[in-house]
């Protein structure tokens, strides 16, 4: 099935593509004002009740207290149990929280797939015999691809069902929306009528990454297995090109907005970057806006404001 | 059309008001409230109207024009598209794109913004209050005229929006009702803040088209830069203020403070919101008692702007934020100074200590800290000495959110309460879970036209509620005098119209004011008295 392989490929490559751009997009966007919001996690002993160092008297002359063991529980739980969510939206957390575990063990099991694939081109067989390793990749793979799958799928159409009944859903999700809902349902579907029927235990699938990973030619396919890699691999592509791959803003959101509390210090990198970004031209065009000039010059500026 | 119906494309539509407040429609309050009859809300005068557009809700609190003919509702257009364009990019807005991008992007439409808003909670959930239809009218317009293919998949994206000219006045309008309070965004799941991207909006709308609120720029940050003070008080009315309240100290306390000015090499230049001086002197005259009896080393600056530590560039405005706040710096560099705290003003704390951050640079960058946390250290560990039974009357405290939910001050002027008020009490929720005053972002400054009654009306009807609950029925008595104790200016301006609009003091015996007034009023090296039950 050469053209599946084709089509892996480049969804592959579109995907890994997509993600770095929206990564860059973010991580490349110039320093900012600082806005962070409270509770910030790090702040150790102060976090519970939402404090920060600026409750110290000169903070200025203290060290700092960061407790990084409890920013990263906080992310931990923010990632695996959706905490947030689950304060703040029960309801949408109800459907949220099976579909994302879904999507989690999902990759896993991608993973495990090509794990499995790397190691039985190595000549590694990956079973429930002979090498233990090898058997535990077998065992895994079988867990998180069927956990992750019916998660993952029961959560779209929670997600699709609560998004349909719910007037203000309605009014602001767009058709795509839905229909992204409804692409995670379909691929589920297939992937799992397709896998149990011929494939149960995903050999003939390891095999398929496997010739990925070498670039030889894949293992025979049945039509709904085609239809089935065909469709998890325009998953792959189509996913890192919409909203759905929010968790890489995300980090971002978290730590770059909302948890970035690090002051200035004089002298410090972090100056420099703000002096190079006041030296930049502003082409604002209001009345108070000397357009044209650099944004130090037009803040250092003293005189009639009128 | 019912408001539960209005969607966003409708924001385009021509109609003299898009969205009625309905009084009917308002949660009721409670005891002793049940049966409050809110007061009619005034119409506009034709002369008021005259030339504006204001058809979101019939509000005016921003005159934005109404061009007369297509050509310049056209040319309009065009420039907030190229406004729009500038808030996108990197050399434009350096200064925000970073979390801007990240809100627009990343929405996933759940809603939970909308029960944490306050406003979008007290209009009766009127849909044009929610947080999410202003961000998504936002999101919608960029997404339409700025992305690849944005006009031919709009139906399929939800990108399906006329940009008209009212599309653009109610965009406008709709930024200004919101407080900017970020409770929305601390409960959303993803990061995301609406709150934000209301700022973001005004910043395109003052920057580029000249359009914002009278009292913010041309009454606010241009006054201020022109004559050193919002208010309009000049260096030399503040020396003649200064005299008065240096004579009521006396009066008040018997104590001869000579209050000092531009004391280069001081540890400390305090900067208050110059509104104290106008409307509350007394809480200027307390932090001077305070300062002094502690053994203080510190300073006012008459230095044009340095008197007066209200930024409202931080509401609407880069440009004018950074210029309000490099004066700022510029004052504490040349008189010297070791820190600066800044007085009871919540904006004017992130203004001057987290957004200045980024500005105070090099030589400019002064130590700064909360006076919450001066008064805390000279409390606490006993620098000054109290008699709390002095404050033996029912007190509550109000977050104002630029200093608990952006800041993290929230437990030193706990601590200060809870050692000079044995009546204290919190409301609920509080701390970093707060709600705004109804004032936030600039409303409390906004006296004209029908706006304050919206100020009331829904923003301020849930903080006023809050109010309520923190007293028993048995406090709630007339007779029972209580303090809601609100240490930010702007704050303080909002709940002080709020307890009129309510005629809370006749009705409920609620009366508002700082800490720093409880603080002198507790002090035992300072006359019994300094805190009058006589309500302004």
């Amino acid at each position: 099935m050469y053209w599946a392989q084709v089509i892996t490929y480049v969804s592959i490559i579109v995907a890994v593509i997509a993600m770095i751009a929206k990564v860059l997009r973010y991580l490349t966007a110039p320093e900012s004002f600082r806005w962070e919001l409270y509770p910030v996690p790090h702040e150790k002993g102060r976090a519970e009740y939402g404090g920060s160092y600026l409750e110290e008297l000169d903070w200025w002359s203290k060290p700092r207290h960061s407790d990084w063991f409890k920013e990263i529980s906080e992310m931990m739980q923010e990632i695996f149990l959706l905490k947030g969510v689950y304060h703040n939206n029960k309801k949408v957390w109800t459907f949220s929280l099976p579909f994302h575990l879904g999507c989690y063990l999902t990759i896993g099991w991608l993973l495990f797939l090509l794990l499995g694939g790397i190691l039985e081109t190595a000549g590694v067989a990956v079973g429930t015999g002979g090498n233990t390793f090898a058997s535990v990749i077998h065992y895994l793979t079988i867990i998180f691809g069927y956990a992750g799958l019916v998660l993952a799928g029961v959560g779209a159409l929670g997600l699709f069902a609560w998004r349909s009944s719910n007037k203000a859903q309605r009014r602001y999700n767009s058709p795509a929306e839905y229909i992204n809902l409804l692409i995670f349902v379909a691929v589920v579907t297939v992937t799992l009528i397709s896998q149990l029927g011929a494939d149960p235990s995903f050999t003939t699938l390891r095999s398929y990454v496997g010739s990925l990973v070498t670039f030889g030619a894949a293992p025979p396919l049945g039509t709904l297995m085609t239809i089935e890699i065909v469709m998890i691999s325009l998953l792959i592509m189509y996913v890192p090109l919409t909203r759905m791959s929010h968790f890489v803003a995300k980090y971002f959101l978290y730590h770059s907005v909302r948890w970035n509390d690090e002051p200035n210090e004089r002298g410090s990198k972090l100056e420099k970057r703000l002096m190079e970004l006041l030296d930049q031209k502003v082409g604002w065009s209001g009345d108070h806006i000397k357009t044209g000039e650099k944004w130090i010059d037009i803040v250092q500026e003293t005189g009639n404001e009128q | 059309m019912s408001s539960k119906d209005i969607k966003i494309k409708d924001f385009g539509k021509k109609t003299d008001k898009l969205y009625n407040l309905d009084l009917k429609n308002l949660p009721g309050l409670p005891y002793p409230y049940e049966n409050w009859q809110d007061s009619p809300i005034p119409e506009l005068s034709e002369i008021k109207r005259k030339g504006k557009n204001i058809t979101l809700d019939g509000f005016l609190n921003i005159a934005v024009p109404e061009p007369e003919t297509e050509e310049e509702k056209e040319a309009m257009v065009a420039k907030f598209l190229e406004g729009l364009r500038k808030l996108l990019s990197r050399e434009n807005n350096w200064t925000f794109l970073k979390p801007l991008l990240l809100s627009l992007d990343n929405c996933v439409k759940c809603n939970t913004c909308s029960e944490a808003c306050p406003i979008f909670e007290m209009s009766g959930g009127a849909e044009i209050y929610r947080p999410l239809f202003r961000s998504d009218v936002f999101r919608r317009i960029i997404k339409k005229h700025f992305s690849p293919g944005g006009k031919l998949t709009a139906k399929f994206t939800g990108a399906d929006i006329d940009l008209n000219w009212d599309t653009i006045a109610r965009l406008a309008q709709l930024a200004y009702r919101c407080n900017l309070c970020r409770r929305c965004a601390q409960t959303c799941p993803m990061g995301v803040d609406n709150g934000l991207i209301a700022r973001e909006i005004r910043k395109l709308f003052s920057q580029e088209l000249n359009i914002a609120p009278a009292e913010l720029h041309g009454e606010g940050t241009v006054k201020q830069l022109d004559t050193g003070s919002s208010t309009g008080i000049s260096p030399v009315a503040l020396m003649d203020l200064m005299e008065f309240v240096e004579e009521d100290i006396t009066d008040r306390t018997g104590l001869n403070i000579k209050i000092p000015f531009d004391k280069a090499g001081a540890d400390i230049l305090l900067i208050h919101n110059a509104g104290e001086f106008l409307s509350w002197p007394e809480n200027i005259e307390a932090f001077a008692i305070i300062f002094e009896l502690a053994g203080l080393s510190w300073t006012l600056s008459s230095e044009m702007v340095g008197y007066d530590s209200v930024n409202y560039g931080l509401f609407y405005d880069d440009v004018q934020l950074a210029k309000v706040t490099l004066r700022h710096a510029e004052v504490a560099k040349k008189l010297g100074v070791k820190k600066v705290v800044v007085g009871e003003c919540g904006h004017a704390h992130k203004a001057i200590m987290t957004i200045g951050d980024r500005i105070w640079l090099g030589e400019c960058n002064i130590p700064r800290e909360s006076s919450m946390v001066t008064l805390e250290d000279l409390i606490v560990n006993e620098k000054i000495m109290v008699d709390p039974l002095r404050n033996d009357f029912p007190v509550t405290l109000h977050d104002p959110c630029n200093l608990t939910r952006s800041m993290g001050v929230i437990e030193p002027q706990r601590r200060v309460l809870k050692k000079i008020c044995p009546q204290f009490r919190e409301m609920t929720p509080h701390g970093v879970n707060n709600y705004c005053c109804g004032g936030g972002s600039g409303f409390a400054i906004m006296q004209s036209n029908n706006f304050p009654n919206w100020r009331y009306l829904v923003p301020g009807r849930k903080k006023f509620e809050q109010i309520l609950k923190a007293f028993t029925r048995e406090e709630l008595s007339p007779d029972v005098h209580k303090y809601v104790c609100a240490p930010c200016s702007n704050c303080k301006g909002q709940i002080r119209d709020l307890l009129t609009y309510y005629d809370a003091w006749e009705r409920a015996g609620i009366m508002y004011g700082g800490l720093v007034e409880l603080v002198v009023n507790a002090m035992t090296d300072v006359r019994e008295g300094f805190h009058e039950w006589d309500f302004h």
